[in-house]
C-alpha cells in the first residue's frame, strides 16, 4: 500500500513537497512542505496532512499553508506549521500559536572547554537542577505580586534584568529586545495572572529542559566568531522553555472566546481548534495584547533561567560571570504571532505570520536583526533530542520569499510518549546516555522515556533539509553534556 | 461498562476516550482520566473537594470547559482530584462537586504535566452509550 503521502503530495524538488489546493474542498492556498523524500516516509498519519490541509482555511492566509521539517500531527495547526494572513482583511488564530505562547530557546556561550567542564559535570548538573525549578507542579524562587506581574507583562525581560537578573546586553540579542509592544494586562484574565505568578522562573516539564552542550562541529567559522564560538569543544547552554501556565491559560481563554467570534464573523473551519477572528477585530486585537503579555513573560522566564545558570557555573568553577565568559548569543521564540511586513507578487503586504513550532529566520541586513549580527543573518536555535545534537543556524534570504522568515524548531517527534514508554524504561534511557558521557537529571525518570532520541526525528536530518532548501543555513552543532528536564 | 477511560495515541500529546451510562458520567470520567494522566489516582486520597459551576456555548464546548477548569485547580492550587460529582447537567451547563488532595511530593509521583483540553478532535457521542474523546495538550 503506498504511504498516505504519495497519493497526496506533488514533489517540487527533491526538499518541497506540495499539497494541492484541490486535496480539501475550502482550502484557500496550496499547502507547502519542506521534507526530503525519507522524511516524509516517516509521516505515518495522514492527520498531519490534513492539518496542513486544514490551516489553508484561514480566511486572508496569502501564498502557501507551510510545513517545516519537524513537522508533526498537532491540534488544530500541525507543530511546524507557519501561516501568513493579511492583516487588512485575514484572522489570527491562537491555536497557530499554541498553548506554550512564545515557547523558545535561549543559548548562552562560555570559553570554557570540555576538558574543564567534564570532571564537574555531575556536580554542575547537580547545582542547576537545585536551582532551576523543574517539573510538574514546581514554583519559582522569586515571587512577583501582582502589580509586579503586570510589569514583567508589558515590559518583558528587561524589567528583570534591571532587578539584577541578568545583564544589559542580553537585551539585545533577544528577538524583539524581550518585549513585545502592545502588551496589555488588562486583556488577561485573573487565571490566568494566578496561574502565572507562582510559576515564574520555572523550566516546566516535557520536552522542556536546560543542556549544557559542547560544540561539535563548525560549518561556518566567520558567522560562529561573530557569535562568539570559536572552536570546538567550547561549551554552551542551551535553555528551553516557555510562558507557563499564564501563556497555557491565555490560550484556553482566547480559543474559548474565539470560537464564538468565528460564528459572529461567519468564519468556516474544518477544525474548532483553528478558532479565530478578524485581526483588526476587537477580538483579534484583544488576543494579540494578551499574547504579547504571554510572550513577555517567557522572556522573563527565560532570563531568570539564565541568570540561575549562570550563578551556577560561578559557583562550580569559582570564576567570575567576566572570566567565564558567559554571555548570550541569542533567545528566539518558535510559538508566536507577528506582525511583519513581506512582498507578495511585487506588492508589500503586512502580514500576521502565525509560527507553530517554527523559529523565524531573518536574514542579513533585515532591519529586526541586531547590529552585532546585521551582517551574518539573525541566528536560529534549533534544539534536537537529548541524545543526538542541537544546531545554531542563521535565517536567509530564502526564507523571506518562501517561508515567511522561518524555518524548523527542533526534531519533531515521530512515537507517541505512550509508544516511547512503552518500548523504554527511563532508566535505561538514563543508562544509554550516561554510557555515552550524557549526565542526566529529571524531576520524573518515565519523562525520560517519553523524551528519548528514538521517540524523535534525527534533528541532524531536519536542518539538513532546511539548509539544502535554503530557508536557514548551518553554523554550529553542539552536542549534549549534561541535561536538566522536568 | 466494564472501563471508565481509555489513553489514545497520539504523536505530541495524548488523547483519552472516557465512557458513561450517560454524558455526565463520561464527563466525569474524562476528568478521572486527566488526572490519571498526572498521577496515580490509587495514591490520592478524598481530603477536600471543590465546587464547579459552570456553562457554555454547546456540549463539545462545556466538556473542554470542565476539563480546563480541572486543569486551573491543579495549576493554581495543586489539588488532584480522582472523584467527581455531578450534579447538575445538561447540554450547556454543569454542577459538579470534585474531590481530591493537595500534591504532597512525599506520596504523589506527578507524571505528566496538562497544559491544555483542545477541541481538536474532539468528540461527544450520546449513540451506542455515552462517550467523549479530548486531546491533552501536554
Amino acid at each position: 500500500m503506498p504511504a498516505p503521502w504519495q497519493e497526496i503530495l506533488n514533489k517540487i524538488d527533491d526538499y518541497r513537497w506540495e499539497i494541492p489546493q484541490s486535496y480539501k474542498e475550502g482550502m484557500l492556498v496550496p499547502g507547502l512542505i519542506f521534507a526530503s523524500e525519507s522524511m516524509l516516509s516517516h509521516i505515518c498519519e495522514e492527520q498531519v496532512f490534513q492539518q496542513v490541509a486544514n490551516v489553508a482555511f484561514l480566511p486572508g492566509i496569502v501564498e502557501h499553508s507551510l510545513a517545516m521539517p519537524d513537522i508533526h500531527w498537532g491540534y488544530g495547526f500541525p507543530i511546524g506549521g507557519v501561516a501568513a494572513t493579511r492583516v487588512k482583511d485575514g484572522v489570527i488564530s491562537p491555536g497557530g500559536v499554541g498553548f506554550d505562547i512564545n515557547c523558545g530557546v535561549r543559548l548562552l556561550r562560555t570559553n570554557l572547554t570540555e576538558d574543564e567542564v567534564r570532571p564537574k559535570i555531575e556536580q554542575l548538573v547537580a547545582e542547576l537542577f537545585i536551582n532551576v525549578p523543574s517539573g510538574v507542579g514546581s514554583e519559582g524562587k522569586i515571587r512577583v505580586n501582582k502589580k509586579e506581574l503586570d510589569e514583567v507583562l508589558i515590559k518583558g525581560s528587561p524589567w528583570i534584568i534591571e532587578k539584577g537578573y541578568g545583564e544589559a546586553e542580553d537585551i539585545v540579542v533577544t528577538e524583539e529586545e524581550g518585549c513585545m509592544k502592545g502588551a496589555n494586562p488588562d486583556k488577561v484574565s485573573i487565571k490566568a495572572k494566578k496561574r502565572g505568578i507562582p510559576q515564574l522562573g520555572t523550566l516546566g516539564s516535557g520536552n522542556h529542559f536546560l543542556e549544557v552542550e559542547i560544540v561539535d562541529e563548525i560549518y561556518d567559522r566567520d558567522a560562529a566568531t561573530a557569535m562568539g564560538i570559536s572552536e570546538t569543544g567550547q561549551v554552551l547552554v542551551l535553555i528551553h522553555t516557555g510562558s507557563r501556565g499564564f501563556g497555557h491559560q491565555v490560550c484556553t481563554d482566547y480559543v474559548a472566546l474565539l470560537g464564538e467570534a468565528v460564528k459572529r464573523y461567519g468564519i468556516n473551519l474544518p477544525d474548532r481548534q483553528l478558532a479565530c477572528a478578524p485581526v483588526h477585530s476587537p477580538e483579534g486585537q484583544d488576543y494579540l495584547q494578551a499574547m504579547s503579555c504571554a510572550a513577555n513573560y517567557a522572556w522573563t522566564n527565560r532570563q531568570c533561567i539564565a541568570h540561575w545558570a549562570r550563578e551556577c557555573f560561578i559557583k562550580v568553577f569559582s570564576k567570575s560571570q567576566r572570566e567565564l565568559g558567559m554571555e548570550q548569543v541569542y533567545d528566539v521564540c518558535h510559538n508566536m504571532a507577528k506582525i511583519e511586513e513581506y512582498t507578495i507578487k511585487s506588492k508589500k503586504e503586512t502580514l500576521c505570520v502565525h509560527r507553530k513550532g517554527a523559529t523565524r529566520a531573518f536574514p542579513a541586513g533585515h532591519p529586526d536583526v541586531p547590529n552585532i549580527y546585521r551582517n551574518i543573518g539573525q541566528p536560529v536555535l534549533i534544539p534536537g533530542d537529548m541524545g543526538r545534537c542541537s544546531y545554531v543556524a542563521l535565517g536567509t534570504e530564502t526564507a523571506m520569499k518562501e517561508s515567511f522568515g522561518s524555518t524548523c524548531h527542533g526534531a519533531g517527534r515521530i512515537q507517541s510518549r505512550s509508544a516511547a514508554k512503552r518500548s523504554l524504561r527511563g532508566a535505561d534511557v538514563a543508562q544509554a546516555l550516561a554510557e555515552r558521557g550524557i549526565t542526566v537529571k529529571a524531576g520524573s525518570i518515565a519523562s525520560l522515556a517519553e523524551e528519548a532520541s528514538q521517540a524523535y526525528k534525527d534533528v541532524n536530518e531536519v536542518v539538513n533539509v532546511t539548509h539544502m532548501a535554503g530557508i536557514s543555513r548551518k553554523v554550529v552543532r553542539a552536542v549534549p553534556l549534561g541535561v536538566i528536564k522536568g | 461498562m466494564d472501563k471508565d477511560f481509555d489513553i489514545v495515541n497520539h504523536t505530541a500529546d495524548v488523547s483519552i476516550i472516557a465512557y458513561g451510562t450517560n454524558m455526565s458520567q463520561a464527563f466525569a470520567n474524562a476528568a478521572k482520566a486527566l488526572f490519571n494522566l498526572i498521577t496515580e489516582l490509587d495514591d490520592v486520597e478524598e481530603i477536600l473537594y471543590r465546587d464547579i459551576k459552570l456553562t457554555a456555548p454547546d456540549q463539545e464546548s462545556l466538556l473542554v470547559k470542565w476539563l480546563n477548569e480541572l486543569i486551573y485547580l491543579f495549576d493554581v492550587e495543586g489539588i488532584i482530584f480522582k472523584r467527581f460529582n455531578i450534579t447538575q447537567f445538561n447540554s450547556t451547563r454543569l454542577k459538579a462537586r470534585s474531590y481530591g488532595e493537595k500534591v504532597d511530593s512525599s506520596k504523589h509521583k506527578l507524571k505528566t504535566g496538562v497544559k491544555a483540553a483542545t477541541y481538536h478532535m474532539l468528540k461527544v457521542d450520546k449513540d451506542n452509550g455515552c462517550k467523549v474523546q479530548v486531546l491533552f495538550d501536554i
